[in-house]
């Protein structure tokens, strides 16, 4: 079987080259892929993958992409495809286009998550030797998943001609994985398991763990099962290279919700912290953000689609001029008149929240707003085995260090920064230098407004765009600003990551829900002790 | 004369107030109550419901209205706040004198209506799957009870198709429903001989929005050499973020399936589903479902919001279901009392959107079919597995013991949410 199927995949590149004969069984076994019965799909699909007709590539992918339909009138299977905005359907086997069709017309052929991976494990026996490396990877992944035996002289065939060091890993694995499970010959298990051992990742675990559970445990006097001790010592070796990456992912974890927390924060430190504007509709104005990216994305799709991967990057100065400005309005309208009267600050800031959200709710209706991630936000990188970290995740942390060192910069180095922070220290003093302390109060508030409005562009990359956005975070970002100290951006930072650290790391011991509340106690008791935070302001600033 | 004067003014002040009553008579309306959050956390789910509510009434009025009157909708917000929804079926019931309310999304906001609904009689369609374990006198449950939903989608889990999973992973929010609907699947998974060390339960608050613990976490469980799927019943906001970590986590549906029980169309509607293809949700109704009716339903939704893009969902079907139900029943009782519908509201039949009758039963709730569906990269879902017929909701879990000796039916002898023995005695 082995052999005929490697011969058949000769045969695959011949034909390819010289143009295609039909088979009429072929044929039938497209037409069984729309059958009812799965196990008929299955047999079918066997069958397809024996045959080697180059055509079956193209078949099963279309399959497994949801692009196989069935023609209504004659029941004859077609693949469809959307080609600039239009649908129109070619025949799998001559591969000639029929023209455009109503979808109407058609009838989906339906995969399930059973039949996916039997599809991906054949499409991965067929494509092992394909010239493009990706999908040489994707195929050894696949083989990994499917353990298929009888792609046991393919794989080798395909090592000895690997050139690539990452395909070449990935091949010894899948290879190594086939051999483990299926192989008769227990040496050649045993030098599959050794092989294995080495790789530290969730996958390999499960494999060893699932051999394991196959191999019966020797009884006394009988003599050991070696393949069995062999599979516990690696995966006793592989549990602890995990146990060790798992710390380091936890600490990833910690610092990228910290990060999460300083960029929602970071608008409030300067809001509140610095100006001490208890500004409860903060969380609005990361939604406002999260809003424009929705926006400018949907613009990017309808004008520019080629270029929507970069719309991220438009998005974050148009999030921070539209919070910005409506920061700076709030500020004009309602605050100015309302300094040094926390309490009534507090209640009309409340109730601008409310109108706000309100107000986007009438606009783009309450459901949530589809945000995408550009593709080089997406997926994960694997640092080593065992450590995967997420693309956005990674993303939002170095922009979260990009936003933060910008506004030190404008804090300490700039002329604003100066006036500013001359405003908030001695209004009376500022004033009589000849400083415009009302137009620099808006300034800074929308200042804030605007940083927040960003940090609502990296939250729409991993949550809801809802109007109800800004609420989940305003608590959160009061925590940060008062733990850090108040009035100090460099509290901020280190409350926003060790609040992030010590979250992740009680949360896997206690459960999320009593996490959350355990952090809130401490923070309150940590408060009760220092007052002013973290990092407190000195000398004669605290006073003001 | 005098007299005479004072006769025709008396005639004349009955004649006017006959006149007058009859006017009275012409414009009376039915009032129906609409009870949905149209703001707070759940305004993302509810408000579909409520304008599905005004669509069916409008279909109503346009045919001429019920009873020879045309319906008004009073619709109220109780903000996403559950206290809040037993003040407001107060006002509708006492103040607005509302005919039946349609209303409720989360347990706890029906649980906070019962005991005002039942104090004041009143009646309430309640739309959306839920933990079962209730039968109130005054409350039609129209979405699906636990076995019409989540023992199904664990069942298919569990066999050829669903990939035989032997490990399980309970997902939810910190609330009565999923807490519930968890307590019954263990039952049910013990019951099929899963040890309870093969079953990881994990609970967040609503609105979580930092999953890559608990996601990798799932990993971890995952990779003891068993099968593993997880069942979700994450609510509301939650759901969003957890679907963008698992596709950027790479967690495929083929190794790791996860069917959810409270994500919708409408919840896709905010993600991309490129990731997720393959996940799964249960439900009784998709909008994917190739039907007449369910292609006339869908054009008459986009027509009535005006947006070619709003997606239909189970919850509205159930909507649908029961308006249709109750205007039925009105019909055949020849008024809008309370008792008199309830009497006529038993073995009532409307024609399901998906293809099949719903049947109303004596203990409030429906038979139905069940579905099961596999999210699509277009963000719908479409169905992988159906039952065969109707399965009949089922208000008290037979896998939880002290619940599973009790009966609801509110027909003669029984006429009881939940009891073990009729309250009458049949007479020989």
């Amino acid at each position: 079987m082995t052999r005929t199927l490697s011969c058949i995949l000769l045969s695959f590149f011949i034909f390819a080259a010289t143009g295609t004969t039909v088979f009429a069984d072929v044929a039938s076994d497209i037409d069984k892929l729309s059958a009812k019965s799965t196990n008929v799909k299955i047999a079918a699909i066997e069958r397809l993958v024996a045959s080697g007709e180059p055509v079956v590539v193209a078949v099963l992918t279309a399959f497994l992409e949801g692009n196989l339909y069935a023609r209504k009138a004659d029941g004859k299977i077609i693949i469809g495809k959307t080609i600039s905005g239009r649908f129109t359907v070619s025949d799998p086997l001559a591969g000639d286009d029929l023209g455009a069709v109503k979808k109407a017309a058609l009838d989906k052929i339906r995969i399930n998550n059973r039949l996916r991976t039997i599809v991906r494990g054949a499409l991965g026996g067929l494509t092992l030797l394909s010239p493009d490396k990706s999908q040489r990877l994707t195929a050894a992944r696949d083989v990994f998943k499917s353990q298929d035996i009888e792609v046991i002289t393919l794989l080798e065939k395909a090592i000895a001609k690997e050139t690539d060091d990452a395909v070449m890993v990935e091949f010894r694995r899948s290879l190594a994985a086939v051999q483990a499970t299926n192989s008769e010959d227990v040496t050649v298990r045993l030098a599959a398991i050794k092989v294995l051992s080495e790789f530290t990742d969730q996958d390999v675990r499960a494999l060893i763990a699932s051999l394991i559970g196959r191999e019966a445990p020797a009884e006394t006097g009988a003599p050991e099962n070696l393949v069995r001790t062999a599979a516990e010592n690696a995966l006793a070796s592989i549990e602890a290279r995990l146990k060790i990456w798992g710390y380091v992912a936890s600490i990833f974890q910690g610092l990228s919700l910290g990060s999460v927390l300083l960029l929602a924060a970071m608008g409030l430190a300067i809001t509140f912290g610095v100006m001490g504007v208890i500004n409860m509709a903060h969380g609005e104005m990361v939604m406002l953000g999260a809003y424009t990216t929705y926006l400018v994305q949907d613009l990017f799709k309808t004008y520019l689609a080629t270029y929507f991967d970069w719309s991220i990057l438009i998005a974050i100065p148009a999030a921070f001029m539209v919070a910005g400005l409506f920061g700076v309005v709030i500020e004009r309208c309602v605050i100015r008149f309302l300094y040094g009267r926390p309490l009534e600050t507090l209640l009309a800031t409340w109730g601008i929240s409310l109108m706000l959200q309100q107000l986007v709710r009438s606009v783009f209706g309450p459901t949530n707003q589809e945000v995408s991630n550009p593709t080089w936000m997406s997926g994960t990188i694997e640092v080593t085995g065992g450590l995967d970290l997420t693309y956005n995740r990674i993303w939002i942390m170095v922009f979260a260090v990009l936003v933060f060192a910008l506004v030190t910069i404008l804090m300490k180095k700039t002329a604003f920064g100066l006036r500013m922070r001359a405003v908030t220290q001695n209004r009376a003093m500022a004033s009589s230098m000849g400083i415009r302390t009302g137009w620099v109060d808006a300034m800074t508030f929308g200042l804030g407004s605007g940083i927040a409005g960003m940090a609502g562009v990296a939250l729409s990359q991993i949550d809801n765009v809802s109007p109800n956005l800004g609420q989940a975070y305003i608590i959160d970002s009061f925590m940060v600003v008062v733990f850090g100290g108040v009035g100090n951006l460099w509290g901020t930072v280190v409350g926003a990551l060790s609040l992030g650290i010590f979250n992740k790391f009680l949360e896997p011991v206690s459960g999320a829900v009593l996490a959350k509340i355990l952090v809130l106690v401490a923070v309150i008791l940590f408060i009760q002790k220092r007052p002013r935070g973290l990092f407190a302001l000195k000398g004669r600033a605290v006073e003001g | 004369m005098k007299k005479t004067f004072k006769a025709v003014a008396i005639a004349g002040a009955v004649a006017a107030t006959f006149v007058y009553g009859g006017a009275v008579q012409a414009a009376e309306t039915i009032k129906v109550g609409v009870l949905h959050s149209l703001s707070g956390t759940m305004a993302i789910s509810e408000t579909t419901l409520k304008d599905t509510v005004l669509m069916m009434i409008d279909d109503i009025n346009a045919k001429g209205g019920l009873l020879g009157k045309k319906l008004e909708a009073v619709v109220v917000d109780p903000a996403s706040n559950w206290p809040l929804f037993a003040e407001k079926t107060r006002e509708l019931i006492e103040k607005e004198k509302v005919d039946v309310i349609f209303g409720c999304w989360t347990s706890v906001s029906r649980k906070s209506v019962l005991p005002v609904i039942e104090e004041l009689n009143g009646m309430l369609f309640y739309p959306v799957q839920y933990e079962g374990e209730e039968s109130s006198r005054n409350v039609f449950y129209t979405g699906a009870a636990p076995n019409q939903q989540a023992i199904p989608a664990v069942e298919y889990l569990m066999g050829e198709e669903g990939g035989e999973a032997k490990r399980w992973v309970l997902l939810g929010t910190d609330y009565v429903y999923p807490r519930t609907t968890n307590k019954i699947l263990r039952a049910f998974l013990n019951s099929k001989g899963v040890k309870d060390a093969d079953i990881m339960e994990n609970y967040t608050p609503f609105g979580h929005s930092d999953w890559q613990t608990i996601v990798a976490d799932v990993k971890k469980f995952a990779s003891a050499g068993l099968k593993t799927a997880v069942v979700s019943t994450i609510n509301g906001d939650a759901n969003v973020p957890f679907y963008k970590e698992l596709g950027n986590q790479g967690i495929k549906a083929e190794d790791i399936p996860v069917v959810a029980f409270s994500v919708g169309e409408e919840e896709l509607a905010g993600l991309d589903t490129k990731p997720l293809v393959g996940h799964l949700a249960a439900w009784n109704y998709f909008m994917s479902e190739e039907s007449p009716a369910n292609a006339a339903f869908i054009k008459k939704w986009h027509a009535f919001i005006k947006d070619e893009k709003r997606p239909t969902n189970d919850p509205m079907e159930a909507t649908y279901i029961g308006f249709n139900m109750w205007t039925q029943a009105v019909q055949q009782a020849g008024t809008t009392s309370v008792d008199a519908v309830r009497q006529a509201m038993y073995g009532q039949k409307v024609e399901n959107l998906t293809g099949g009758v719903a049947v109303m039963n004596t203990n409030h709730h429906l038979s139905k079919p069940v579905l099961i569906g596999e999210i699509q990269a277009n963000g719908q879902i479409e169905t992988v597995s159906k039952t065969d017929g109707l399965v009949v909701g089922d208000a008290w879990s037979d896998f939880i013991p002290e619940s599973a000796k009790l009966t609801a039916d509110w027909t003669y002898p029984w006429v009881c949410g939940n009891c073990e023995k009729p309250m009458h005695m049949s007479m020989k």
